[in-house]
Order: structure tokens, then sequence, then C-alpha cells
């Protein structure tokens, strides 16, 4: 060795045009983020400070009275009624059909063509618009389903019972939209469980439904729970798909029906209010738009309080099984 | 000597090849797994020893897939690949233990009680009688009956082997199969595990794949050594108690695998 070791100082002296560049492009790295984060603190926080007053007002009777005076006045009780309705009844749906699929795709279609048709199908379906799923719910569930069901059942067109916009076809057709979502969330909680598992069942002797129901699915079943949440709370926000198929305007009946004449049950043939409809309503149809606003903000709150809980909800759960899955 | 003792065969196989799609793994093999004995699977990595073990209780099946067998195989001589033979009863008369301990994230009871359950045992009593006889087999009864209501996954390695072990044991089987069951374990685990097969002996046929010759050595009564070519084929070279094989091996192959000049 002719000369000695070029020394290369670790401090940063030097403001060569490397570092420069390097600090230059950290900088704006981290400056676009915290310029995103500021962002949504901004946009809650105004929606906090517009929404709360009104929401909170005279003991927070926002949340349960009904609206008065055409929209000017009252609350979004019968909205939140209906958005907790329409969501338990569409989890109803989209849960087992979801996890079904899955469980089929995975766990008997394997590599087969029909689970790359199925899942090429349901990767298509997660692409369409919402506002495409709503005018197939209006098509499907209510002109031919609906239609279809009260000519077998003897109800007349011009009297229906389900061939009209409903809330058993607006959670139908919200399904539709959160299925892809299911499916995906469902098939990779399922994947995750080891093969291994699965053939120390089949040793023993369980055949396959057995080792499913038994090893795979319980094993899955955490990852299961936080997908469908997560895909609930989406479907908790959109309006598109309810448009036509069952969310009412102003409605002063909540959808129920009293079974036994006391027990009262969410009637699936009614329509509904719903918490994202009525905000985009009282912003577009409502006589004064001005006067509605502070209670545009205060419903706003309200649907993201909702979708953030269920979110949130999500997050505890999946932490938790992931501690409890520590060894 | 043991061997000397006429055993009817509990598994034998004739003129096995395996397919995995298209490519065949395994070709021609005639082997003899005698009753009650414990016989060894011996040869280099990728010879198709597991491929081996495995068409004999149709795990391979279960991979999802396409998998395929010529030949026969026989169990007690009936045909296990025969139109009519249900693979659960299959299974359940063949046990497995794998490579790597795969204990159900459960209870240890419920892991030994899985089984038993799949085919209709109930009543804590019962279950109680079925996971101790089985523990004891295993000879894990002592370490684990305080914490039997406890999760599988906090046993160690060895120990989950050998839950693994009891698991299968529980279900009554006729023959065990193990697929290298102490290569993730430490000597000590490992020297458990052989004396359990030995035990094992007395009541069930085992037919155990080791990549360690002296394993093989030190538990076998027979043992059947495979090999493959440049064609990517197993074939069995070499069958015969354990003792023969390793003191005078009658092909060049066998004798360079034993004395270490190959693989
Ligand atoms: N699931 C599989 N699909 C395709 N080929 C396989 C599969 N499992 C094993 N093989 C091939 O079969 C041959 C034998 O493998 P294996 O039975 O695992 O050997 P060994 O257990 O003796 O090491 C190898 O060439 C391996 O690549
Ligand atoms: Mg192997």
């Amino acid at each position: 060795m002719s000369e000695a070791v070029k020394y290369v100082p670790i401090s940063k002296e030097d403001l060569s045009y490397k570092s420069v560049r390097e600090t230059f492009l950290e900088g704006l790295l981290s400056g676009l983020s915290w310029l995103l984060v500021a962002f949504i603190v901004a946009f809650l926080g105004i929606i906090v400070v517009r929404g709360f007053p009104t929401v909170s007002a005279n003991g927070f009777e926002f949340l349960y009275t009904s609206p008065a005076k055409g929209l000017d006045e009252g609350g979004v009780g019968p909205a939140i009624f209906g958005t907790v309705a329409l969501v338990l009844l569409m989890t109803l749906f989209a849960l087992p059909i979801g996890v079904l699929t899955s469980v089929y795709l995975v766990e008997y279609a394997g590599g087969r063509q029909s689970s790359r048709i199925i899942r090429a199908a349901v990767n298509n379906l997660a692409g369409v618009p919402s506002i495409v799923f709503g005018l197939f719910g209006v098509a499907f569930f209510v002109l031919f389903l609906g239609r279809g069901l009260d000519g077998l059942l003897g109800y007349s067109t011009s009297d229906p019972l389900f061939g009209k916009p409903a809330i058993l076809w607006a959670a139908a057709t919200m399904a539709l939209l959160v299925l892809p979502i299911v499916i995906v969330n469902t098939e990779e909680a399922l994947l995750a469980v080891p093969v291994s598992l699965r053939q120390g069942s089949q040793a023993l002797g369980g055949t396959q439904w057995q080792t499913i129901s038994r090893v795979v699915l319980p094993q899955a079943v955490p990852g299961i729970l936080t997908g469908s949440i997560l895909s609930i709370s989406r479907g908790a926000g959109e309006v598109a798909p309810i448009l036509f198929t069952g969310a009412a305007f102003l409605l002063q009946d909540l959808p129920t029906t009293q079974v036994f004449g006391v027990v009262p049950f969410i009637d699936p043939t009614k329509q509904f209010m719903e918490l994202g409809y009525h905000i985009f309503i009282l912003a577009t149809q409502s006589s004064d738009v001005e006067k509605t606003r502070p209670a545009q903000y205060a419903a706003t709150l309200v649907l993201l309080v909702i979708t953030f809980s269920l979110n949130f909800a999500a997050i505890i759960l999946r932490a938790q099984f992931r501690k409890r899955a520590i060894r | 000597m043991r061997t000397e003792q006429k055993n009817r065969n509990a598994v034998n196989t004739q003129k096995v090849s395996f397919f995995y799609g298209p490519k065949r793994a395994i070709e021609d093999i005639s082997a003899e797994m005698p009753e009650r004995q414990v016989t060894a699977i011996i040869g280099p990595s990728g010879c198709g020893k597991s491929t081996f073990l495995k068409a004999l209780n149709r795990i391979s099946e279960t991979s999802g897939s396409s998998v395929r067998v010529e030949g026969k195989i026989f169990l007690f001589g009936e045909d296990i690949y025969a139109k009519d033979v249900d693979v659960t009863i299959l299974r359940k008369r063949v046990g497995m233990v794998f490579q790597r301990p795969n204990p159900f994230p459960m209870t240890i009871f419920d892991n030994i009680a899985y089984g038993p359950r799949l085919f209709g045992a109930k009543g804590k009593a019962d279950l109680e009688v079925i996971v101790e006889r089985a523990l004891r087999q295993s000879a894990l009864w002592d370490e684990v009956k305080d914490r039997l209501r406890s999760s599988a996954l906090g046993l160690s390695g060895g120990q989950q082997q050998r839950m693994c072990i009891a698991r299968s044991l529980a279900v009554e089987p006729e023959v065990l199969l193990m697929d290298e069951p102490c290569s993730a374990l430490d000597p000590i685990a490992t020297l458990k595990i052989e004396e359990l097969i030995l035990e094992l002996r007395k009541n069930l046929t085992v037919i155990i794949v080791t990549h360690n010759l002296q394993q093989a050595g030190r538990v076998s009564d027979y043992t059947l050594f495979f090999t493959t070519d440049e064609s990517r084929i197993g074939n069995l070279v070499e069958s015969g108690p354990t003792r023969e094989i390793f003191s005078s091996p009658k092909d060049k192959r066998t004798e360079d695998y034993i004395t270490g000049r190959f693989g």
C-alpha cells in the first residue's frame, strides 16, 4: 500500500452537495407528511368546533330527536337508528357470505380454475364505483327480486311489500359493496393459518370440514373480525348504494315493527333515514342551506364518530389478539 | 435375535411410484415394514423419503396440489388406495408425527383429546382417561400433569414433539409414521424421543425417516435405504435388518452412504 488511506471525517462539517441534497430531501418528505397531518387535524378540528355545540345543545337532544320544521330544526335520531340498523343488516348478509366464499376459495378450490374465476369476479367487484352498486341494487334487488317476491306472494305493484325501496335492499346492496373487502381480509386470515396445523388435524383422521371448523377458523377469527369491522365502517359512510334502494328523505317513523305486538324489531321492508344521506339532503335540499349549516356539521361529526369508533374497535381488537398470539 | 421372529408386515408396498403433477419423485418402491418393529428410512436428502412416508397415510393428498400414486400399498393386507377406503379411518390407524412439532394453539388437554373427539369421544371422565394414558405412553405425564389446562404452545420444543406423539397415540394407531421427528430438537430432547420410540415398538409399528445414521442404528430393527441419481427420481437400493445393512451392505451405494462417502 503506497498511499495512506484517505481520512473521511464522520462529523458533518463539510456541506458537500450530497449532504445538502440528503437534508433537503428528508426535509421535503417530512414536511409533506406533516402537512397531511396538519390538514387532517384542521379538517377534523373544524368539524368538531362547528358541530359539537349543536350536538351537545340541550343535553345532546340532537342525537335522539327527529328532524322538525322540514329539516330546519330537530336532530338526527332516526338517521342514527337507520345507520345502525343498516350496518347490522348488512353485516348479517356480508359476513356469512364473505366468510363462506373465502373458506371455499382457500380451503376447497385452492389453485383450481373455479377459484381463479371467482377471485377475478371479486376483484372486479371491488373496482366498481359505488353509484353503480346503487343502480344495480334498484334493478336487481328492488325491481327483479322484490317484484318477483311480490308476484309470488300475491302483492300488487300498486301496494307492494318487497317491490319498493327498503332497508332490506339497501343493506343487500351495501353488502355487495363491502363483500370484496370481507373476502380479501378473510382469505388473508385463513392463509395465515399454518399448513402444518391443517395437516396435523388431518393426520389424526380429521375430515376437511372438521379441520376447518375446529382448527382453521378459530385461528382465523381475529383476522376475520378486524377485517370485517373495517369493511363495515367503510360501508357505513357510503351514500350511493342506498340512494335509490331504501334511504328516505324524511321519515317520522323508525323502520321497526312489533313482533308479537310487543318486541320492537327492524322491519326490513320499510324505508329508513341514514346519516350520510341525511347530510347530503341537508346540504343540498333544505329550504335554506345556510340555516341548516350547524346541523350539517353536527351530523357529519356524528357520522365520523361512528366510523372512527368502528375503526378504533378494529385496531384494539387486532392489538388484543396480537398480544395473545405472542407465545 | 429379535428380527428372527417371523413378523407379518404392517405395511408393504409393491412397485410404488409417486408423482407431483407430471414429475415422478420416487419409482418402483417395493418394501416391507414388519409389525411391531421400527423401520428406518435413510438416504440423502431429496431422494423421496418424505414422499414415500406421506403416501403411507395419504396425507400428501391434502396439500391441494395434484399428486398421484402408482403401484400398491397395503396396510395389514388391505389396499389403502382402493376406491372404498375412508381416508379418515386410514389416518386414524396410521398416525403421523411431523418434522417440526405442530401443536394446535389450544390447551395440552384439548390437543390430546382432539383426535378422540373427532371420532365421537365425549364425556370428561372418558377423555381424562384417554389423555392420561397417551401422555404416560409418551413419557410426558409427569412433566405436564399439573398444567393440562394451559396452552400447549408454552411447552419446550422437545415437550411439544412428545405431546404431538401423545396426540397421535390418543387415537390408538396401529402404525406411527415419523418424518425426521428430532431434526428440530436438541440432543437431550432427541434422546428422550429415541427412548420413547423403543418403548412404542412394543405396541405398534413405527416407520421413521431420519437423516441421522446413528439414530437409525440406535432405534431401528429394519432399514430401507433410498437414493437418487442424475434422473432425480428416488428409488429403494437396499432393505433388510438394520444390523445387516450397517455391517455388511450388499450394494456399493449403501456402503458409500453408511461410511460417509456420500450425501
Ligand atoms: N409438494 C411437492 N411438489 C413438487 N415436488 C416435490 C414436493 N415435495 C417434494 N418434491 C420433490 O420430490 C423429491 C423428493 O422430495 P422429498 O420426499 O421431500 O425428499 P426427502 O424427504 O428424501 O428429502 C424432491 O426432488 C422434491 O423436490
Ligand atoms: Mg424429507
